[in-house]
């Protein structure tokens, strides 16, 4: 019997909102809607949607952050409302851009004093720490106070906090987010490494970058506006559109991009101004490829010239925007 | 990676035990980083005593009322540390990105505010004994202790009574957000009247007669006030004492007992509500 890690069964979290400030009229904020998801046990599962599209809302359920509002949810077995402490001894979790500690520390006494709220020996904690500090090049830093730490090596410490319990399952919060390449690809290995040495270890990743979850993940949700998309491998997700063609196409700037919205047979496009370059980025999900010369001869009738064009294999980018309408960045 | 070796789940008791000593770490640590605040915490709470001290001395007062300013003012730094450290303790670990951590650790939150306690009574004593040295090396005052006993009595109770309070102040904190700022001070300056940090709460009923007495007796729910009444009887006899020592003592084993179960209840309550809300880890609320 396949033993899951995250289950949530029609999963509700609404939020009530004041629309304008000072007026006392509330309005409902669906966080999330109906999200059903399951995660077997050993598996590294992404969640992927925009700003504002759920991912960190489901993430603190199942932290036992914040209850949900209908629906159920259990995280290793254990239910999100009646068994806190059961979940809470069996996870751990990180965010991206996370500020926890005290700058008064050092890096390493900033670990340990973590690494006690889980029970840790004292000593091993010691140990742990030294061994991860190594693991993530950090070692130089062990005794620099928090407080001067750059962006990435807060990451890389924050990322020790959340595995130096080593829990059964851990939640990652955009752990890359705002990082360069260099520390994102060791953050990577590390979580890469920590799976492959374990098998029953799990992880639940969200992220904003496409490749990230590519890379990483065994299987993928697409959630945007509280709902589950798709949630599948990241080949199968693939397959979804493989009888579609994806198309990008690079023009000279243009602010008005809503007549090849209108091109029949664009299944799904989105765009990006790059105002340093001066031109506009267009990604095509078509129903068939012939409509190709139809958005090529579109882009003069608009006022602008066709600086590249390429047809693409679908990318995880491709069926998110096929599913969701829309590029990641575009909010 | 594999870890070189695992670790057994250590007992609840011991897991909360390391968790106190992990939380109360940074404090006791951070003071000797920041030497600065030994002048902050020790020459401007001289001063404050110094005022009450020079104007007891013009109006030829009894020699007790400036040892009754000096143990006032060595019990405002445990007082203004159960409000600003304890108290709203949670509301600021909120906004450093702290208190999700704190809540996603299977661990009872009495452990972290333990912590914090254990931490800030260092602090507050450093600043509690300058007090009393200044009162006794600069003003002259002598402080003789006669029930050596009752006092270490009334000093525990007083001391696990108060933060106790501040535990329980610290979960309805974390719901009012920023609101807790205006209620910290909002509970400095009146709290320091009708505790008579300054004078023996006695004086309400010469001053007010009755009514003065039941002011005293409200007050005393604070349990700073009948703390600091015991203490100066213990040093200065029960002559200008509120109630007997040993009602006192009596007094504050209750207040102990019902704040400590009140404290427990009240973060339960107020983590459950903070999670139906969402308002846990929501800043700048």
């Amino acid at each position: 019997m396949t033993k899951y890690a995250v289950e949530t069964s029609d999963l509700c979290r609404d939020f009530k909102v004041r629309q304008v400030k000072g007026e006392s009229k509330k309005s409902t904020v669906h966080a999330l809607d109906n999200a059903n998801i399951q995660i077997k046990e050993g598996e590294l599962f992404g969640l992927l949607g925009p700003n504002g599209a759920g991912k960190t809302t489901l993430i603190k359920i199942l932290c036992t952050l914040l209850l949900p509002s209908s629906g159920t949810a259990k995280v290793m077995g254990h239910d999100v409302n009646t068994e806190c402490q059961e979940i809470r001894q069996k996870i751990n979790m990180v965010s991206g851009g996370e500020t926890s500690g005290y700058g008064l520390l050092t890096v390493r006494e900033n670990l340990w004093m973590f690494s006690q709220f889980y029970g840790m020996p004292s000593k091993l904690a010691k140990r742990r720490i030294d061994n991860m500090l190594e693991i993530m090049d950090l070692s130089d830093k062990k005794d620099a106070k928090v407080r001067t730490l750059s962006t990435g090596q807060r990451q890389k410490a924050n990322m020790i906090r959340g595995f130096i319990t080593d829990p059964d399952l851990i939640f990652l919060d955009e752990p890359t987010l705002g990082l360069d390449v260099n520390a994102s690809r060791l953050i990577r290995d590390f979580i890469h490494k920590w799976m492959k040495d374990k098998p029953s270890r799990t992880v639940l990743l969200t992220t904003h970058y496409m490749a990230e979850a590519e890379e990483l993940c065994d299987r993928v949700a697409i959630i945007d506006n509280g709902k589950v998309l798709a949630c599948d491998t990241t080949n199968n997700l693939k397959k979804l559109i493989s009888k579609e063609s994806a198309l990008k196409l690079q023009i000279k700037q243009i602010t008005d991009v809503k007549s090849f919205e209108s091109i029949p047979g664009v299944r799904n496009f989105a765009f990006h101004h790059d105002a340093t370059t001066g031109t506009t980025d267009l990604k095509f999900i078509l129903e068939d490829e012939a409509i190709v010369a139809d958005i090529v001869a579109e882009v003069p009738k608009c006022g602008s010239k066709i600086i590249s064009v390429e047809k693409t294999e679908p990318t995880l980018e491709d069926v998110f925007v096929a599913l969701v309408g829309r590029g990641l960045h575009e909010g | 990676m594999k870890f070189e070796e695992n670790y057994e789940k250590p007992s609840w008791a011991v897991m909360n035990l390391r968790t106190a000593f992990g939380r109360a770490y940074p404090r006791i640590i951070g003071v000797n980083r920041e030497p600065s605040w030994v002048f902050f915490d020790t020459f401007f709470p001289i001063l404050s005593i110094a005022a009450y001290i020079y104007v007891y001395t013009a109006l030829q007062a009894p020699p007790q009322y400036l040892g009754y300013v000096v143990i006032g003012g060595a019990m405002t730094a445990y007082w203004m540390n159960v409000l600003w450290g304890m108290a709203a303790q949670l509301y600021w670990e909120k906004e450093m990105g702290n208190l999700e951590l704190y809540m996603v650790a299977p661990i009872s939150r009495m452990a972290i505010l333990g912590g914090m306690a254990i931490g800030g009574m260092f602090t507050s004593t450093v600043r509690a004994v300058t007090t009393i040295l200044a009162g006794i090396y600069i003003f002259n005052i002598t402080l003789t202790l006669e029930e050596p006993l009752m006092f270490v009595g009334i000093f525990i109770f007083t001391m696990t009574a108060l933060y106790g309070m501040g535990m329980m102040f610290a979960s309805m904190y974390m719901l009012w957000g920023r609101e807790a700022w205006h209620m910290s001070n909002l509970l400095t300056e009146p709290i320091y009247l009708v505790s008579g940090f300054y004078f023996p709460v006695k004086g309400f009923q010469f001053l007010l007669g009755d009514p003065g007495f039941w002011l005293a007796v409200g007050a005393s729910i604070i349990p700073v006030t009948l703390g600091l009444d015991g203490m100066r009887q213990c040093f200065f006899g029960p002559a200008d004492g509120f109630l007997p020592l040993w009602v006192e003592l009596f007094c504050l084993i209750i207040l102990t007992v019902i704040f400590i179960i009140l404290a427990r209840f009240s973060l339960d309550y107020m983590e459950n509500l903070a999670k139906k809300e969402g308002r846990l880890t929501l800043k700048w609320q």
